[in-house]
């Protein structure tokens, strides 16, 4: 086997071995959390038959490890249950919160990553003048701003004095890809100012630390034009950490993005998540739990995977 | 009135001319923007109803753990959807009378204690079987089942028997109840196939609409029945499009920005500054919910009627009214009944009085600190109501301890366990309701630890009583015996605020019953646009 396609199948094993016990975590913490489902699900109106006829039907009181098991199980197969609160099905419902999810972090990943690294390369190229100070300052300004904050002042110009985006951010299966594009402009705004600040500095501080290098020097000499050398000898050195900043926006851009569908009512998986924790509905936040783990261990594998392939030293160990 | 303006503002109502460009000219006939708006609206009134167009809805309170089932329905946006493709027996008419659904017709025995409905003939589900009045029984049963989930199940604990005859359902019924009908008139129990025990979030039943595509918690689409028995009257818009919007801001900034036509919960603090948004109208409706302290009747330092004297007499209700709810709410009389309800007469209204609390306190013979709980849930505002209690409360001598609790658990935890804590009732449409369902000695949400025999008695024999002068005095009595010794603080009635914009007509102001006309908003008003 080529020690590549030998590491590669070493960092899934090691992914889905973590898995495991992100699931065990995730099963022991959600038996902790304080509280009844019965009584978060009828709330004030709750009679105490009520309570006693839910929770025999929750089936809430069987063991925790039969349930860990029987859970287990379920997952390998793909079953992630049913919702004790409305009695639907997890995995249909979920999926459909994800794919939106997976859609709104899509268009904003596809216009943050490559406007952070073409910034970053820019703040290094005219480095310590005007533009490398004005990117720097407006992308720190809106790193800084809460999201919500942002979301606000957006929905007030863009959408409520301007109307050319709705403020409602709210797609279904009946819109076309433009009408979906155009009601999701305003998140995908706020969530690019978000983590652009952070992609761009990781870009210009690791390209700024390859600049010191002789061979740029060499470069230089050899009489190249300075944005040339940054991008063919410079940011090809640089890929390892960037990729993993870039890696770790993605990974916030699909698990971290409540406030901003809440402030946009865009139907993705972090409402979802919090209406259900609020109600106790454990199946569905061990369900939502599972999917956030395996994203963030999937996305940093990549990382991982990209920065050994780009290191030549890395790809062909001793 | 001008004649040109007459033709003008009916020129406006049908579409003819834009609601600006009539207001504009009005304006150079020298009318005010507010009267012409008047003029507009009772011309648009005077139209009638418009079909087709369709209104979307932006409301709060939903969550995506809501089912369709109607006996688990919890929120207002659960009950705006059971309202479109399903209806009751009967339902609350604007002014808070009975209008028939189901039933054609309600027939009650001498002693209240049978009840016949006649099933409306000829009445199709949505999946074309005819209404029978086997559908209805069993949709009783299902909400009144042992084994039941449903939030009704309180309301139907008086039921001896249940039988079809035919056309009629018939009720017999323990105890006399001469409100019964309007028991029945409650969300949950929208009358399904067969009850809705084969399917209960199937969502088919007589309404006017028909549910399209539903995403609980996040849209819901629905579009005008073709069979609908009452088409005319309700449901004039092809299709209702009821979004979740629950952040404040963002459902504000959806009505502004033209994406939904009407909004539910309106928040107290910026309503004004909303109601100057040009082609938005704020709506401000009295209803039976209230805010509450609520004490323990057997609970020391509370089972001492004077020390209960003291701390109602220590509240500034006004003030409440003025700087919790921002004007959009009236002052409570520690009973939970106001006028909103039928048969409600005015009682004396008790006022804050520093010197008669620091009487009853010092009469009471307490000492120290009195404890009270609340939490951000308990009412919007609840904390800062607290602390304003206890500021009057300290004029008047009483010291006051106010412990903050977590939102997590407090239905739970703290409310109906802890002797001294801030709450909400929603209200009920009844008065026999409201007083059965909390202040009897034997009711499940006796959250005040209320036990008086002389009030069981009397709210029982209320219930029986036919006539309706006799039925209001008793009702009268029933206030004042809490008002005077229960362990309700109600300092003030809130409002339901909700919004439109001019893209929709028809609001009725003053409907009875729940917000946004009883969450009947998307079928009495229609498109204008």
């Amino acid at each position: 086997m080529s020690p590549i396609l030998k590491l590669l199948a070493q960092r899934i094993a090691l992914g889905l071995l973590l898995l495991f016990l992100v699931s065990i975590l995730i099963f022991a913490g959600t038996i902790i959390l304080p509280g009844d489902v019965a009584q978060s699900i009828l709330g004030q109106s709750a009679t105490p038959e009520a309570l006693a006829n839910l929770r025999a039907e929750l089936g809430l009181n069987d063991p925790p490890l039969q349930r860990y098991l029987s859970w287990l199980g379920g997952l390998v197969q793909g079953d992630l249950g049913t919702a004790l609160t409305s009695g639907q099905d997890i995995a249909s419902s979920l999926g459909n919160r994800l794919k939106n999810t997976l859609f709104l972090a899509f268009w904003a990943a596809i216009i943050s990553v490559p406007l952070a690294i073409f910034l970053g390369l820019l703040a290094v190229r005219y480095r310590d003048r005007w533009p490398d100070k004005l990117i720097s300052a407006v992308t720190l300004a809106s790193i800084s701003i809460p999201e919500f904050l942002i979301g606000y002042v957006l929905m007030y110009i863009v959408a409520v004095k301007l109307r050319w985006a709705p403020s409602v951010a709210m797609i279904n299966d009946s819109m076309s890809l433009g009408q979906k594009l155009n009601s999701i402009a305003l998140p995908v705004a706020v969530l690019t100012l978000v983590v652009l600040a952070h992609m761009m500095r990781m870009t210009r501080a690791a390209i700024l630390n390859v600049m010191q290098s002789a061979y740029i020097e060499t470069a230089e000499l050899k009489g190249m034009s300075m944005f040339v050398i940054i991008w063919r000898h410079a940011f090809p050195n640089s890929i390892a950490p960037i990729v993993n900043v870039v890696m770790l926006n993605l990974a916030y851009l699909v698990v971290g993005v409540v406030v901003v569908e809440v402030v946009f009512t865009y139907p993705g998986m972090g409402q979802y998540l919090v209406d259900h924790v609020s109600k106790r509905d454990i199946p569905v936040v061990q369900a939502c739990g599972m999917i956030f783990a395996a994203v963030y261990i999937g996305l940093n594998m990549i990382a991982d995977v990209v920065s050994i392939l780009a290191n030549p030293r890395l790809r062909h160990p001793k | 009135m001008n004649d040109e303006l007459k033709y003008l503002s009916q020129r406006a109502a049908i579409g003819r001319l834009s609601r600006r460009s009539f207001l504009g000219r009005a304006s150079a006939l020298g009318l005010t923007a507010a009267t012409a708006n008047t003029m507009l609206a009772g011309a648009v009134r005077a139209a009638g109803p418009q079909t087709g167009g369709t209104i979307r809805v932006g409301i709060e309170g939903a969550s995506t753990t809501d089912s369709l089932d109607p006996a688990t329905t919890t929120n207002s946006a659960g009950t705006m959807v059971s309202r479109l493709w399903g209806e009751p027996l009967m339902i609350l008419a604007a002014d808070g009378s009975l209008e028939p659904r189901v039933a054609e017709s309600v027939e009650a025995s001498a002693d209240a204690k049978t009840w016949t409905f006649k099933v409306r003939s000829g009445m199709t589900f949505s999946n074309g079987k005819t209404v029978t009045a086997d559908d209805v029984l069993a949709t009783i049963e299902r909400h009144s089942g042992e084994d039941t989930k449903s939030g009704a199940l309180g309301l139907l604990r008086g039921i001896a028997s249940m039988r079809a005859e035919g056309d009629n359902f018939i009720l017999e019924l323990d105890q006399a109840n001469a409100d019964l009908p309007y028991l029945l008139t409650d969300y949950h129990l929208m009358i399904q196939p067969n009850g809705g025990k084969d399917d209960p979030t199937a969502a088919i039943g007589t309404g006017p609409y028909i549910l399209k595509s539903m995403d609980m918690g996040v849209r819901v689409v629905a579009e005008k029945n073709p069979n609908y028995w009452n088409a005319g009257e309700l449901g004039h818009a092809d299709t209702v499009e009821i979004i979740v919007i629950n952040d404040d801001t963002a459902r504000v900034a959806a009505l502004q920005s033209g994406q939904v036509d009407m909004i539910s919960r309106v928040p107290p603090r910026t309503a004004g500054l909303i109601g100057r948004v040009p082609g938005v109208t704020v709506h401000s409706t009295a209803g039976p919910g209230h805010y509450v302290f609520i004490m323990h009747c057997n609970t020391a330092p509370f089972d001492n009627n004077d020390l209960r004297l003291a701390l109602k007499y220590g509240i500034n209700r006004q003030e409440m009214v003025d700087k919790i709810l921002f004007g959009y709410g009236s002052v409570g009389n520690d009973s939970p009944i106001n006028a909103s309800y039928p048969l409600f007469s005015e009682a004396e209204q008790r006022a804050y009085d520093p010197d008669k609390a620091a009487h009853h306190f010092k009469k009471s013979g307490h000492d120290g600190p009195i404890l009270l709980r609340t939490s951000d849930n308990s009412f919007p505002g609840a904390p800062d109501a607290s602390a304003l209690f206890q500021q009057s409360a300290k004029a008047a001598g009483i010291p006051l301890e106010i412990k903050r609790e977590p939102n997590d658990g407090y239905w739970s935890e703290v409310w109906n366990k802890q002797p001294f804590c801030t709450s909400y009732w929603s209200g009920r449409p009844v008065q026999d309701q409201m007083l059965s369902t909390a202040y009897l000695s034997s009711a499940d949400w006796n959250d005040t630890r209320f036990f008086n025999e002389q009030f069981d008695q009397l709210l029982v024999t209320a219930r029986a009583e036919l006539d309706l002068a006799k039925r209001t005095q008793m009702y009268a009595d029933l206030s004042t015996i809490i008002r005077d010794e229960g362990g309700l603080i109600c300092p003030m009635f809130n409002d339901f605020v909700g919004a439109t914009s001019d893209r929709v007509d028809g609001w009725i102001d003053g409907h009875k019953g729940f917000g946004m006309m009883d969450m009947q908003a998307p079928l009495k008003m229609w498109a204008t646009a």
